[in-house]
């Protein structure tokens, strides 16, 4: 009998062991290189929160395969150079499994040869369309291109029976993106681009660039920038009396904008991640639940309003997360775990990748919003 | 003579640690970032010639290293040319502009000389910046192809550390000879006065030409190396920033010092990495050491390593002296 109570002993001790040795497996790397410091902070500093965020509740939970994720964050601060370095860090150091980001176009561009050499998948955090275009096997992308944006405000446009427009983009790499795209979709659209005025990232007054197309023809001006540029758009636009409708970028898709523009925010309309109009979508709308749930944990956590920029990382994040529970821990596994994700339901839009895309989103990642007393609303 | 020798061996001492050093640091990260090291240290020489030999300050200098990248960059993703080739034309092309902005520019002295070549940079980066069809603009050029030499491809990080090593060794030895030259000496007397120099029969306005144009090929040549090594350019490389940055390598480094240079180079492209820690907090460090530095150590590390040694030198003879009296 006392024998017998011993093995049960020796068995329960044995099986709490194991259980220890699992639970002592130690935590998978994940690699995140955003740019917190710097000109795009903007974009680094929500990813940043959000992926924290994020990788706390899934460890809360009880991790993946009962194993801990470590998240192990780099500033790039937007400079290609320390991107390149800390991507080395990341794969030789700390043998990460996997990076998410970098935040701008230009780091990531500059990190992807590093990652391809390593063989470590990457979901970058960044919107230009060279990222994935040509599709690079270890590299994927979780923000909306500028391409559907672009469609999207064209469509409107010729919904709206507007075919003559003035442009005004920021001389810098989303302005730029997104001027190209402009120009180029303007031809498929039947729309005219009768003015093209640029402005520099830290320029603070741009009354010359309307004030020549207020004196020009165009029925509608498309601004594309980050902010705080579009913000003094809208304001001198208000202060010149310009009655013409103001379109702007999913780059100012935040409630910073409409705080900085004040007044001279009415009225406008943007591009937009579901995110900011969360509580105005449909209940039908397969986004809805991820949306309400991620708006209203990351007001909790940092006592701000979580924007589409954060979405982003909260989407790589998920991403890898469903990866490694199908296939796990090997870079080789996730890759091949990414390409196969299909009608993933993310903040940013519904994700289907595949060999040849690697950017999974289509058109309907995007809605319309108008400002509307101060406040966000969605256009149907 | 013997000094000679002195010199000869250090350098070598010097050039058998940095080529062995791979060895000791198998496939660590540290490789990469010893890459930069070298990068970086070429750079350093480059200005340490210009601001510590002839005592003329530039605060552009990252626009001739942007140059010599830009111009390897899009010459060779465009075109089927040779990259080595278009290294050397980069460096001609930076090396002429050089020589003709430098004779109205280097008329300047001081403040001004540092406004001068701030705004130069200036142009440079919204050059870089802004002709997108020529450069990609803010988001960069990529595809940039490695550099090879026969069957050997220079696409990992051993390869690339010994052709920027070997190279960065060559620069060395190139400005060492240099400022034991004729040419050094005659920038030294510049340096501490140049109406001295000209009543010696030097042609100062010439030679502060001829050395900025030396600098500047050095930096491009370091520029195109940079381009081929990490395949990937972007302006905000090549910003006013970078520009500082360097300035603070060859002052903390030692003005006046090619190991210096290689020392200053080193610290600053370590230090974030030992700082990340610290995450914004890193710019307070640097600007911190530019105090201190030039407050406690005028000459650089490289005086602060002589002023401790002799201080220890002093100390152990005067505790000799005080065991022989007792």
């Amino acid at each position: 009998m006392s024998r017998n109570v011993f093995r049960m002993i020796l068995v329960l001790c044995f099986s709490f062991l194991m259980a220890g040795a699992v639970f002592a497996a130690p935590p998978v790397k994940i690699g995140a290189l955003f740019s917190v410091s710097g000109p795009a902070s903007f974009l680094g500093e929500p990813e940043r929160n959000t992926a924290v965020m994020m990788v706390d509740e899934i460890n809360k939970a009880g991790g993946i395969k009962g194993r801990k994720l470590e998240l192990v964050v780099y500033d790039t601060q937007g400079d290609a150079t320390k991107a390149v370095q800390a991507a080395n860090k990341l794969i030789k150091d700390d043998k990460v499994v996997a990076i998410i980001g970098p935040s701008t176009t230009g780091d990531s561009m500059a990190v992807i040869p590093v990652v391809e050499r390593a063989g470590i998948p990457m979901i970058s955090c960044a919107a230009g369309i060279k990222i994935t275009e040509p599709v690079n096997k270890w590299v994927f992308k979780t923000a909306q291109n500028d391409v559907l944006a672009v469609m999207k405000i064209y469509r409107h446009l010729q919904q709206q029976k507007i075919d003559k427009v003035a442009i005004l983009t920021v001389s810098d790499g989303f302005g730029s993106s997104g001027r190209e795209q402009l120009r180029l979709q303007a031809k498929e659209f039947d729309i005219k681009i009768i003015s093209d005025e640029t402005y520099g990232p830290k320029d603070t007054d741009m009354t010359v660039q309307l004030t020549k197309i207020r004196g020009n023809e165009a029925q509608a001006i498309i601004c594309w920038g980050t902010n705080p540029g579009p913000a003094i758009v809208a304001r001198n636009a208000r202060q010149l009396g310009i009655k013409t409708p103001i379109y702007m970028s999913h780059g100012v898709s935040s409630k910073k904008f409409i705080e900085l523009a004040g007044d001279g925010a009415e009225g406008i309309i943007l591009p937009s991640g579901k995110v900011i109009v969360a509580d105005q979508l449909p209940d039908s709308d397969p986004q809805k639940k991820n949306l309400m749930n991620y708006v209203r944990k990351y007001q909790e956590r940092y006592k701000v309003e979580g924007d589409h920029f954060g979405g982003h990382a909260w989407d790589a994040i998920m991403l890898l997360k469903n990866a490694m529970e199908k296939g796990g821990f090997s870079p080789a596994a996730i890759r091949d775990q990414l390409e196969k994700t299909k009608k993933f339901s993310g903040i940013g839009g519904t994700f289907s990748f595949s060999p040849d895309d690697h950017a999974g989103l289509t058109s309907d990642a995007f809605v319309l919003v108008q400002v509307v007393n101060g406040d966000w609303k969605l256009i149907k | 003579m013997t000094e000679k020798k002195r010199q000869i061996i250090v350098f070598l001492i010097f050039a058998a640690a940095a080529l062995s050093a791979p060895f000791f640091l198998k496939d660590s990260y540290l490789i990469t970032v010893l890459i930069f090291v070298g990068i970086n240290t070429i750079l350093a020489i480059g200005l340490n010639l210009l601001l510590g030999y002839a005592g003329q300050i530039s605060l552009g200098h990252a626009a001739f290293f942007g140059l010599g990248a830009y111009i390897s960059g899009i010459l060779t993703t465009r075109f089927p040319l040779d990259p080595f080739l278009v290294m050397i034309l980069a460096a001609f092309c930076a090396g002429a502009l050089a020589f003709v902005i430098g004779f109205p520019i280097l008329k300047l002295k001081g403040h001004y000389l540092a406004m001068a070549t701030l705004g130069f940079g200036i142009i440079m980066y919204i050059v870089f910046n802004e002709t997108v069809s020529v450069t990609g603009g803010p988001s960069g050029l990529s595809g940039i192809p490695y550099l090879s030499v026969g069957p050997l491809v220079f696409d990992n990080d051993w390869n690339n550390y010994y052709l920027v090593w070997i190279s960065t060794l060559a620069v060395m030895l190139l400005a060492i000879n240099l400022t034991q030259s004729r040419i050094g000496r005659a920038l030294r007397a510049i340096h501490d006065s140049e109406v001295a120099a000209r009543v010696m029969g030097v042609n100062a306005r010439i030679l502060k030409v001829q050395i900025f144009t030396v600098s500047a090929v050095i930096s491009a040549f370091a520029g195109s190396l940079y381009a081929h090594v990490v395949t990937f350019i972007a302006p905000a490389s090549f910003g006013f920033h970078f520009s500082v940055e360097l300035l603070t390598m060859v002052v903390v480094g030692g003005l006046g010092s090619i190991y210096g240079s290689f020392l200053g180079a080193a610290i600053l492209t370590m230090l974030p990495e030992f700082l990340r820690v610290f995450h914004d907090l890193d710019i307070i460090v640097y600007g911190l050491m530019l105090i201190l530095m030039t407050m406690f150590m005028p000459g650089g590390l490289v005086s602060g390593i002589q002023m401790v040694t002799q201080y220890i030198a002093a100390r152990k003879a005067k505790r000799k002296d005080e065991h022989a009296q007792a």
